[in-house]
């Protein structure tokens, strides 16, 4: 059972939360603009690595907000937890962006 | 009692305890277990084997016991309980098992409770290094759970002749006790078994708190605990335990673990035989040995694989008269069904037989294969281990957590090195979680002792070959006794190219019984190494240990979230009205909704059953007037000067341009432009939407609101609540439905023109109550939906009721709602959609905005998804008009060959019902192309054999026109 810390709530445990999957996926701005296949990459593929791996969860029996976790897929250890529309910190990736 | 010691032992003579195990009456102490109880009465064979019928007998003490598994009679009998586990108590009634228990059916009413703390140190172990990590961190203030599966404290000191501190060590660890219970931030929880060690040091610690009192509950004290910990620091301190060695007839009864042995007669002040042999690996069996002869048996032989055993311990058993045979093994087990005798040879270098053969008689064979420790919780918290060919064992290796393995648990069998090991990791875990009252590196406070040093260098002998053929002849060497698994059954597995542990667990079963491997793992690991011809079992390595450590009862896991306590059940404010006239409800998500309301029978009649209560319902509402709790609809207020963009946003259709006071039906649709939730929202005020969900749905909706307002378009200016819970809902459905609102609401202009279709007053009612009429219908007829404070949802129902009685006003449930949806093709979403269907699939085009964006729009543009094919939502007609197409029922061509499988699916039928307004059975399904096929006939095949036709229709069967809406 993981040990998650809302941003707004403090360290609860896991069963407090929704996953809400790979953080940083905006919606598009444009879809209509977009080719099948880059539609297609918005709407079904998301990365899978092994390590940290930056997320979305929801604190849904608590203040019920989302925010954004990087957990490391392998030993599950939260290295980071901020708000949602912040970037993600820079030591675990480049791609900032709101989401 | 022949086989109890005359005095010595940890049980208490002055209270004697009757119990019965297999019918026959018995005698023991409280302090036994049923084990050491049925020992004392001269009793070792218990339950035969599960596949062989082999006789089986006790082996160990504890919980890696593979054998003496009992049924315990009680309010609940418990099956797959461990005679060596279960403590002795007067009428205690046990039966044995043969391999498998038995559920009882009786309900289990003890009551069982969860607790949650968080904890600076948890430790795991109450033996000597358990203690004094418990009194290291405990000492500098830090909160501590010292955990122990024993009833009382001391682990293997309760065994031994230890001294610490000068005293013998019992009085230490009373000390210790004592210390621990005048600190106010630690807890000690006895007959506890940490089963479970996951993630970010959470563990579950199963409490046992009446079971060694008696067969029934105890007013006023739960049965057991599922303690769930969330700790900053752990330490293992989990002990080691003995392992079985492989030989001909290592099964037979009177075969004990030698450590188990020590623990009988020290312990329980039993004698398990009267003349011994031991076989042993390492030095462990010679304390056993020494203790037996102290006891008063016979000890006919200790047969040594080392051909060196250690000089001191080799000459403390010839002053004990105890002949030592060194680098020899017991090759097999003589006797039936109890051991009466055992054969011994010499044993080469690589564990070949050499020279004679020589018989011993023996009534008991006790037997040290060396230690394993027991890394199960290491391991469950993902830790590593690898093997230390000094110890000959698996040992903790890298730590995944934040956790620390002290004494036997990581390989160190001293006592001084326990001590020593437990006092630095108690100081250093605390220091870890901020508590450092002495520098970690500074160990303080480990008292002196004396016991047993370091153990000499075992020798392994991981296969003892037979004194005849091969592995693959060896059917009675037993690797897993529980799965009656051999050498020989190895031997097949590798010879059939496995080479995995993994493999060879899932094709022999070893491993797989109700200890989980505890009692044979590593010896089975040894095996296969041996067949293989691995160097070591470290090449092999281990399976993957998983919990629950011990086996525990789902009332445990289940806690009090038993009955109506398991899901919270809800219930609309007009609930007690709907029980008290007889409604037969139905779970809609947690509600209990009316399915529909059966006409009780008169005297001598039974009453209706639902196909008549729904045919009379179906007929007020749409030929008189019907009514409807539909309270249970989800309901979200949508507030903001934004409110009309973020539905604009989410919905197929728009609602930004809503006359307020107006109504409209909505699709929403996921990314992937899937239908994902439906209902009308009503503009009350230029910022204040009132939106609703299906039953179900009303927490995901509100959810999907939230993510999207939080995660994409933080600047919309709305605010999303749930307003389920506040407000009731009185749906009046049918022909006459206006003159009973007209009299509900006098104030209420009801004529067509003032409140026309797919508007929403606001009005007071006869009776005073502010009401929220929306003019929507469900069900194609004439239909208003009153909304309410849900305070006055019960009384306003009554009035509805009232007002309604001169017409016959008829109250209908869910089952008619959804006759009455059907007939006129409304689908429900989650029944007629499955999460592969798109609003044009249910024939909405209409509601898919062309000149705005909305989530989903894009993908209606993928191949896919703009196929001519997709499944369809149709109508469909049995040809038979009587006969139900059951919902569910797979459609296929008329001239599918039904002989030549798989057969092409064309589609399902979604709901089926039987329509009085059509006078026949009625269908919708999801057909492939099914709007192209209209007029052409399917097949249902059904599970009994026959096969139904059915012709597509258009799935509006009632009143296509919608004349009947505006009354």
């Amino acid at each position: 059972m993981l040990l998650i810390a809302c941003p707004w709530c403090g360290e609860r445990d896991e069963t407090e939360f929704h996953y809400g999957g790979q953080a940083h996926v905006a919606y598009p701005a444009d879809p209509e603009a977009l080719t099948d296949a880059e539609w297609a990459a918005y709407v079904f593929v998301r990365d899978n690595p092994k390590g940290p791996f930056a997320e979305r969860w929801c604190h849904a029996a608590g203040c019920r907000r989302w925010f954004n976790v990087i957990r490391h897929t392998v030993t599950h250890d939260i290295l980071a937890v901020y708000q949602a529309g912040q970037p993600r910190p820079v030591e675990f990736g480049l791609n900032g962006g709101a989401a | 009692m022949t086989h109890r010691l005359p005095e010595g032992g940890r049980i208490d003579r002055s209270a004697p305890l009757r119990f019965t195990y297999d019918g026959a009456e018995y005698e023991g102490f409280r302090g036994d277990t049923l084990a050491s109880g049925l020992l004392a009465n001269g009793v070792l064979a218990v339950g035969r084997s599960l596949y062989r019928d082999r006789p089986r007998g006790i082996v160990s003490a504890g919980v890696d016991e593979p054998h003496a598994l009992v049924q315990v009679e009680g309010s609940c009998s418990e099956p797959m309980l461990l005679a060596t586990t279960v403590e002795l108590y007067d009428g205690l009634t046990a039966r044995s098992l043969q391999g498998r228990g038995r559920l009882d059916e009786a309900s289990d009413e003890a009551v069982h409770d969860k607790m949650y703390r968080h904890a600076d140190v948890v430790v795991v172990g109450a033996g000597p290094a358990g203690l004094a990590a418990a009194l290291a961190a405990g000492r500098s203030g830090a909160r501590v759970v010292l955990v122990d599966d024993q009833p009382e404290l001391g682990g293997a000191l309760l065994v031994g002749h230890e001294e610490i501190d000068g005293r013998p060590a019992l009085e230490w660890v009373a000390s210790v006790r004592a210390e621990l219970a005048g600190q106010p931030e630690t807890l000690v929880l006895t007959r506890s078994t940490a089963i479970g060690y996951y993630d970010h040091n959470y563990l579950l610690v199963a409490e046992r708190r009446t079971d060694h009192l008696g067969p029934r509950p105890v007013p006023g004290i739960s049965r057991q605990r599922l303690w769930h910990l969330r700790a900053r620091q752990v330490v293992l301190a989990t002990g080691a335990q003995q392992r079985p060695l492989v030989f001909a007839g290592n099964d037979r009864p009177g075969v004990l673990s030698a450590a188990a042995v020590r623990t009988y007669v020290n312990r329980y002040a039993v004698l398990p035989g009267r003349r011994a042999v031991l076989f042993t690996t390492d030095d462990q069996a010679y304390a056993t040995a020494l203790d037996l002869v102290g006891a008063g048996a016979q000890v006919a032989a200790l047969v040594d694989t080392r051909s060196q055993p250690p000089a001191a311990l080799v000459e403390a058993c010839r002053d004990a008269g105890i002949e030592v045979v060194p680098g020899s093994a017991v090759v097999a087990t003589v006797g039936e069904d109890r051991i009466t005798g055992v054969r011994i040879s010499a044993l080469t270098d690589d564990d070949q037989l050499t020279g004679a053969v020589r018989e011993v008689a023996c009534d008991l064979l006790a037997v040290s294969g060396g230690w394993s420790p027991a890394v199960h919780l290491w391991s469950q918290s993902r830790g590593t281990v690898r093997y230390d060919d000094e110890l000959a064992a698996f040992v903790p290796d890298r730590a995944a957590q934040e956790v620390q393995a002290v004494g036997a648990g990581r390989g160190t069998y001293d006592l001084a090195g326990c001590l020593r090991e437990g006092f630095a990791a108690g100081a250093e875990a605390a220091s870890r979680a901020g508590f450092a009252a002495e520098a970690p590196a500074e160990v303080v406070g480990v008292p002196s002792c004396v016991g047993d040093g370091t153990p000499t260098r075992p020798r392994p002998v991981w296969l003892v070959p037979g004194e005849h053929g091969g592995p693959g002849d060896w059917h009675d060497h037993f690797v897993d006794s529980q799965r009656d698994a051999t050498v020989a059954d190895v031997e097949r597995a590798v010879r059939a190219g496995m080479r995995s542990v993994e493999h060879i667990k899932r094709y022999t079963t070893i491993g797989t019984a109700h200890d989980q491997g505890k009692s044979c793992g590593v010896a089975a690991i040894g095996v296969i190494a041996r067949l293989l011809g691995a160097s070591s079992p470290g090449e092999v390595g281990t399976t993957t240990f998983r919990g629950p450590y011990i086996p525990v009862s789902f009332a445990l896991l289940a806690g009090r979230e038993r009955g109506p306590l398991f899901d919270p059940v809800r219930t609309t404010p007009i609930h007690p009205w709907h029980v008290r006239h007889g409604a037969v409800f139905e779970n809609v998500g947690q509600w209990k909704r009316p399915r529909h309301y059966p006409r009780p029978g008169e005297a001598g009649h039974s009453g209706e059953d639902m196909d008549a209560a729904v045919r009379r319902e179906c007929r007020a509402a749409r030929e008189g007037v019907a009514m409807m709790d539909a309270s249970t609809l989800g309901k979200i207020d949508v507030i903001g000067p934004d409110a009309g963009l973020l539905l604009d946003r989410l919905y197929t259709n728009g609602f930004a341009k809503l006359p307020v006071g107006s109504a409209r039906y909505g699709v929403m649709c996921r990314p992937d432009g899937m239908v994902f939730d439906d209902g009308v929202t009503v503009r009350l005020a230029a910022d204040h939407y009132y939106l609703t969900t299906t039953t179900g749905n009303a927490a995901p909706v509100l959810d999907w609101l939230e993510e999207w307002l939080q995660t994409e378009w933080p600047d919309l200016r709305v605010r999303c609540t749930s307003v389920t819970e506040q407000w009731a809902t009185v749906a009046v459905v049918g022909p006459r439905s206006r003159e009973v609102v007209a009299a509900l609401a006098p104030e209420l202009d009801v004529s067509n023109d003032a409140f026309p279709f797919m508007t929403v007053r606001h009005t007071t009612l006869a009776d005073g109550v502010e009401a929220r009429i929306c003019r929507i219908s469900f069900s194609g007829e004439l239909a208003y939906e009153i909304n309410v404070a849900g305070w006055y949802g019960l009384a306003v129902w009554e009035a509805v009721l009232a007002y309604g009685a001169h017409a016959g006003i008829t109250p209908y449930g869910t089952e008619t709602m959804h006759v009455l949806r059907a007939e006129k093709g409304y689908p429900i979403v989650g029944q007629d959609t499955d999460g592969t269907v798109t609003p044009p699939d249910l024939g909405m085009e209409w509601i898919v905005a062309r000149h705005k964006h909305f989530v989903g729009k894009r993908s209606f543009r993928r191949a896919d998804t703009a196929r001519s094919d997709r499944r369809q939502l149709v109508g469909l007609l049995a040809v038979d008009r009587q006969e139900l197409l059951p919902e569910g029922s797979q459609l296929v061509e008329v001239d599918a060959d039904l002989t030549v499988v798989p057969v092409e699916s064309l589609g399902h039928v979604t709901s089926s019902y039987r329509s009085a307004a059509l006078g026949r059975t009625f269908a919708l399904a999801l057909v492939r192309g099914g709007r192209e096929r209209i007029g052409e006939t399917v097949l249902a095949p059904l599970p009994d054999g026959r096969t139904l036709a059915a012709t597509i229709t258009d799935p509006v069967l009632y009143d296509p026109k919608g004349a009947r809406r505006d009354g």
